[in-house]
């Protein structure tokens, strides 16, 4: 078909979403992908960050992402994420909880604090909150 | 001949027995849809996660790098581990010794090896914590829950033990899920990894974003878990399915042992009535 591409974002627990969507963009791990149909086949490891997909004639929406990979198909895009949340299932008050607890270890590190664990969670926490305001924005 | 009275006493017994047995079906049943519905929701992700997996291990197939990957290392298999996943708990037929009698039969099969257990499951720990086996650890109430992060424990620390070269090689024994009735001890070698590059199929060709070796360097740990996270998974569903029918089975059982007894007590109950009488009329013929 024509048009839109097949999205379907996949957790190890459920399929998470399958729509037909006219666009999308991927939270890649070294930047940001915009898809849109008739994209090159493409295969890149996930970041933690906002997809963003937008249903034709209709808002875009977002899901909240991180840690797995993305496969982009000629029609088709599926996502493997280690988690994923609906915009409106997250938990703003945990996540700028732990955004604050990961900016703590970061600016003054104590003994063996992992810093690349650290930075992870200080996106992922940021990818929430930032998918929080989209939905609140709108 | 036991008194009329011992056998209703017996009668009663089986029937408070029958009535647990039906009320543990019925919980495993409700169980063992819960479990059956996870088993199939992580069914998109395992199939997804083989296409890319496949065509990333056919991009890098002639890559000595990637092929260098500590994962796939195969060494002569001096030090096996096992795991071996039972249930927690008991009444399910004969679940939990098929999965034993079948580890008992790998360790004997590789008696000239050194086998070290890792046992999920209380069963299984019970069982061979009081042999002489080698446990490398245990993971007990998974069955439960059967969740990623538990399966991320302990795939890390196989993964950790199996990089520094303190195992040569990985298995897995657990019960497959095939239907309600039947279940099919597995075995399933985990580590060292061996990658079917997209059989016959060819491999699309991708746009790389990162150097597939190092898609594959990511792509593999994970793959590890997957198969250990759908082992947990099958695992419990047949585990629920097992109990669920041996639960039926030991209802219906009760039911006949039931009915026997009480024709019998029918039965007592006529030959005293019968002697009762031909006392009496003997008795009164003898006046007479």
């Amino acid at each position: 078909m024509a048009g839109t591409i097949l999205l379907e974002v996949a957790t190890p627990e459920r399929l998470m979403l399958k729509e037909a969507v006219i666009e999308v963009e991927v939270p890649g791990a070294d930047g940001e992908l915009g898809i849109l149909p008739e994209h090159a086949p493409l295969l890149s490891e996930l970041g933690a960050g906002l997809l963003r997909y937008t249903v034709q004639g209709q808002n875009p929406r977002c899901v909240c992402v991180s840690g797995g990979w993305v496969e982009v198909g000629p029609d088709s895009v599926r996502v493997l994420a280690s988690t994923a949340e609906l915009a409106d299932a997250i938990d703003v008050k945990r996540a700028q909880d732990a955004l604050q607890r990961a900016n703590q270890r970061l600016v003054n590190p104590t003994g063996d604090v992992d810093i690349a664990r650290a930075l992870n969670s200080l996106k992922r926490a940021q990818a929430r909150i930032e998918a929080s305001k989209f939905l609140t924005g709108k | 001949m036991p008194s009329l009275i011992d056998l209703r006493r017996r009668v009663r017994s089986i029937r408070n027995t029958q009535q647990i047995t039906k009320a543990m079906k019925m919980v495993s049943a409700a169980r063992l849809r819960r479990a059956q519905d996870r088993v199939i929701n992580s069914r998109p992700y395992s199939r997804m996660f083989a296409s890319i997996l496949a065509n990333v291990a056919a991009a890098v197939a002639n890559d000595e790098v990637a092929a260098a990957h500590p994962l796939l290392a195969v060494r002569e298999e001096k030090r096996i581990q096992l795991i071996l996943v039972t249930a927690d708990r008991g009444l399910a037929g004969a679940y939990n010794s098929n999965l034993i009698r079948a580890a008992e039969q790998f360790a004997a099969d590789h008696a000239s090896q050194q086998v070290e257990f890792e046992l999920v499951g209380r069963k299984g720990r019970d069982y061979f914590g009081r042999r002489n086996t080698k446990i490398s650890g245990e993971l007990v109430g998974v069955s439960q829950t059967a969740s990623l992060t538990e399966a991320q424990a302990l795939v890390g620390k196989l993964m950790q033990r199996f990089t520094d070269t303190e195992i040569d090689s990985v298995y897995i024994l657990y019960n497959e899920f095939k239907s309600v009735l039947t279940q099919r001890v597995t075995l399933k070698q985990i580590l060292p990894l061996s990658v079917a590059s997209g059989d016959g199929q060819a491999a699309r060709d991708y746009i790389y974003e990162q150097p597939p070796a190092q898609l594959l360097g990511s792509l593999l740990p994970r793959y590890v878990l997957l198969q250990v996270l759908e082992a947990f998974l099958e695992n419990t569903a047949a585990e629920h399915a097992a109990r669920m029918t041996a639960m039926d089975a030991a209802t219906s059982n009760a039911s006949d042992v039931m009915n026997k007894l009480t024709l019998y007590i029918n039965r007592v109950r006529q030959a005293s009535i019968t002697r009762e009488i031909i006392e009496v009329v003997s008795g009164a013929a003898a006046q007479g």
